[in-house]
């Protein structure tokens, strides 16, 4: 089989054996939530509830607080106790805590929307915009923005990223074995808003009975191509997808769209479906709880606002001690210090690493081998972007391409030395951004 | 349990490829041809090779130490290095020759430099270069190994002549019946070794074959497509070890494919030129040197396009 794919990349130990063969439980209901209203890229939301307000499950909390934002919903229904700054993943922000009454009564706004036929894109669109629905692979991207491309760009490459590299993870395996309608609906919805007669869903090929569901869902729609791609991480980073699926490379600085490529992710194609049919908001996601540091690994259905302690609890609680907590996958996830925080849109995973893992080793000097100039996805030459980075030459780091860098870690990855190159290289990036913003 | 959590930035995994794996998986590389050159020129050069390795070694820790940094011998680097000189050296060298090889090694060329990862060019070749410099005539003595005799090595005798040596089949020359380096006579076993590296990853063949055919076109245009002078001079000499296990050297030679094809054609050109025009019979030690110290200007100039920068 010619299996598409890119040039570079690693591979990493899959780890999903844990999981991948667990259906998706549903969580207990949580008593309390937390809902954040920043859980996308962009301006945060503005609260729309107060004190003391009853709230039930699908009421919109938090209004769009700019044009490349997207609202929250109440994810139970109960009594708003407080709205104030929390701990949320990397940082403090305003979070509405909600009370749960234990009936989860549905808001009167939740009713089916209509069917992807009768709709038209510009309906699709504001259901998609209206659910607070976000790229939920990644960084949250709202994904309104995404379909809303400026006219002079035009799409001509749909792709559902249902690659799922990260090692650990196996929330889009199973949405995609389980529903796989719902990710076919999606994106039906989503060709109508572009335009498109075509898409395709890309799946690894460590997910053969995945590739199977999906073909067999999008068996009647023949625009909708399933592709297997190679397992190889960075399989599922939008500009090497891009490239696998159409050949077209997105220009340095350049977003996917200026390559006519829009990349989606299928748990999002899951939730615009949902939106559709039910007029359910994004509310809840599959999460994989994994990990040696995890009694009883599983693929749970968590509510938006769940604290990560409950959700740890529900798969058994810590094994020990734990050593790392890592919200998203190990290539790209974040580290975090505490359980006290809330799940939102974009928790794929809660990876839970004992303290033996969670130890990262000694660095030594390079020794010039070239192997993260060889699986660089971007193509630059990690070694010299660090080394200019650690000498504080930020200048010589932008010219090295640093602002190409996708932070995939597949450098700190494979280099023998253990020299923290991605670290060194974010470095780099975030000294080169201040700069530029500082001269304009 | 909160205050035990460790926080890094991503990735959070490692693989567990590690700079002593490599640098082992080159000593095991080595295996065969020294094997080889043991059988053909018999005992005293395991003797060569130990006395190398060893004052390699030692060299390493006494200067850590003396520097309080971490004493980091075990992690093969300096026990290939003097692996590597030995391997270079004639068979009948006088024992004090390797350990003062490989201290010049170790002491100037790696760790004044500032150890792993910082010499700009190979420890093992400045070490023979330097001393051919100095002791120009035990380090060319040469011991035959059929029939025990001192003689000059094959290179040596086309140089003189220009025309092929009878006495020597390319077949012999493959095999390591001819006289030579300890390391170099074994085309074959170096061969071996060299299969091995890449099959572990540990290199590319990009820089071996690069070198090696550059040599090949050249000596077959030279010769007017003789192709027994080409086999020669691939076969002869130092340059299979030296492609392979020389020029190959992760420190001193370019990183990227680009860099690294650029290289190999220049150090191809530079053997060529010393072998058929220079006044020395054998040109690789040289050539690798050079191109080691022009690596860095290659680095520098030859970048790969970055994804989505100009294309091609
Ligand atoms: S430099 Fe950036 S893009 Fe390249 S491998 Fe490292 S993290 Fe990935
Ligand atoms: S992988 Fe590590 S040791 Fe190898 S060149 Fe890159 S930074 Fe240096």
């Amino acid at each position: 089989m010619n299996l598409l794919s890119f040039r570079g990349g690693i591979h990493p130990p899959h780890s999903k054996s844990m999981t991948e063969h667990l259906p998706v439980e549903k969580a207990l209901e949580p008593e309390t939530v937390v809902i954040p209203l920043q859980q996308h890229i962009g301006a945060p939301c503005q609260a729309i509830v107060e004190v003391g307000e009853k709230v039930k499950v699908g009421q919109k909390i938090g209004e769009a607080g700019g044009f490349v934002s997207a609202p929250v919903h109440s994810s139970v229904s109960g009594t708003v106790k407080k709205i104030e700054k929390r701990m949320i993943i990397n940082g403090t922000g305003t979070c509405v805590v909600i009370e749960s009454d234990g009936l989860n009564e549905i808001h009167e706004s939740v009713v089916p929307k209509g069917d992807v036929e009768t709709l038209e894109p510009k309906e699709i669109l504001d259901i998609i915009n209206e659910a607070g629905i976000v790229g939920m692979g990644g960084a949250g991207f709202p994904t309104r923005v995404k379909l809303s491309p400026p006219p002079d760009k035009k799409i001509d490459v749909l792709i559902v990223n249902g690659a799922e590299c990260e090692p650990y993870l196996t929330a889009d395996h199973r949405l995609m074995l389980e529903t796989p309608e719902d990710v076919v609906y999606g994106l039906r919805a989503v060709m109508k808003v572009l335009g498109l007669e075509k898409a395709y869903i890309a799946i690894e090929n460590n997910k053969m009975d995945a590739v199977l569901s999906v073909k067999e869902a999008a068996k009647e729609y023949p625009g909708i191509q399933v592709v297997t791609v190679k397992t190889k991480y960075p399989q599922g980073g939008e500009k090497q997808l891009i490239y696998a699926c159409s050949q077209r490379e997105v220009p340095s600085g350049a977003l996917p769209m200026d390559a006519g490529a829009v990349v989606s992710n299928v748990a999002t194609m899951s939730a615009i479906s949902k939106a559709i049919r039910t007029g359910m908001p994004l509310i809840e996601r599959i999460c994989t709880v994994t990990g040696d540091g995890i009694v009883e690994p599983k693929n749970i259905m968590i509510k938006n606002g769940t604290r990560i302690s409950e959700i740890v609890a529900q798969a058994g609680g810590y094994k020990g001690d734990p050593g790392k907590l890592i919200l998203g996958g190990p290539m790209m996830g974040f580290a975090q210090f505490t359980d006290n925080l809330p799940s939102t849109k974009t928790t794929s995973g809660v990876l839970v690493f004992t303290e033996e893992q969670a130890r990262l080793p000694e660095y030594n000097p390079c020794i010039r081998c070239g192997k993260c100039v060889d699986i660089c996805p971007s193509f630059v030459q990690p070694f010299a972007i660090s080394a200019y980075s650690l000498n504080g030459m930020f200048d010589m780091a932008e010219k090295y391409n640093a602002m190409d860098c996708i932070e995939c870690g597949s450098c700190s990855f494979i280099c023998p030395s253990k020299r923290p190159l991605l670290h060194s290289i974010r470095m780099a990036k975030r000294e080169i951004i201040s700069k530029r913003r500082k001269t304009k | 349990m909160e205050r035990k959590l460790i926080v890094t930035s991503s990735p959070h995994i490692r693989s567990n490829e590690a700079t002593d794996k490599t640098m082992r998986d080159v000593v095991i590389a080595l295996i065969p041809a020294t094997l080889a050159g043991m059988y053909y020129f018999g005992f005293q050069t395991l003797i060569v090779v130990l006395l190398s390795v060893a004052a390699a070694m030692a060299t390493e820790a006494i200067i850590q130490n003396m520097r309080k940094q971490p004493i980091t011998v075990m992690d093969y680097s300096a026990a290939l290095t003097g692996l590597l000189l030995a391997l270079n050296m004639p068979p009948e060298i006088p024992y004090w020759m390797p350990v003062v090889g490989s201290i010049f090694a170790i002491a100037i060329v790696k760790q004044a430099f500032g150890g792993l990862g910082h010499n700009f060019i190979n420890p093992a070749l400045a070490a023979r270069v330097f001393l051919i410099a100095s002791w120009p005539v035990e380090m060319t003595t040469w011991k035959f190994p059929v029939d025990a005799v001192t003689e000059a090595t094959p290179l040596a005798l086309i140089k003189g002549s220009g025309v092929l040596p009878e006495s020597v089949s390319i077949f012999n020359l493959f095999i390591g019946k001819v006289g030579g380096c300890i390391g170099e006579v074994s085309a074959l076993a170096l061969i071996i070794g060299g299969i091995y590296l890449v099959y572990r990853g540990v290199i590319s063949p990009r820089i071996p074959l690069v070198y090696m055919g550059t040599v090949a076109v050249f000596t077959l245009i030279y010769s007017g497509f003789n192709f027994n002078f080409m086999m020669f001079h691939l076969l002869a000499g130092g340059l299979v070890l030296g492609a392979i296990f020389m020029a190959t050297d992760y420190v001193s030679s370019p990183m990227t494919a680009k860099g690294q094809i650029i290289y190999a054609v220049g150090c191809g050109l530079i053997t060529v030129m010393i072998r058929l025009f220079g006044g020395y019979p054998e040109g690789v030690s040289f050539s690798i040197l050079f191109m080691n110290v022009v690596t860095p200007l290659i680095d520098k100039y030859v970048k790969s396009n970055v994804f989505g920068g100009v294309k091609k």
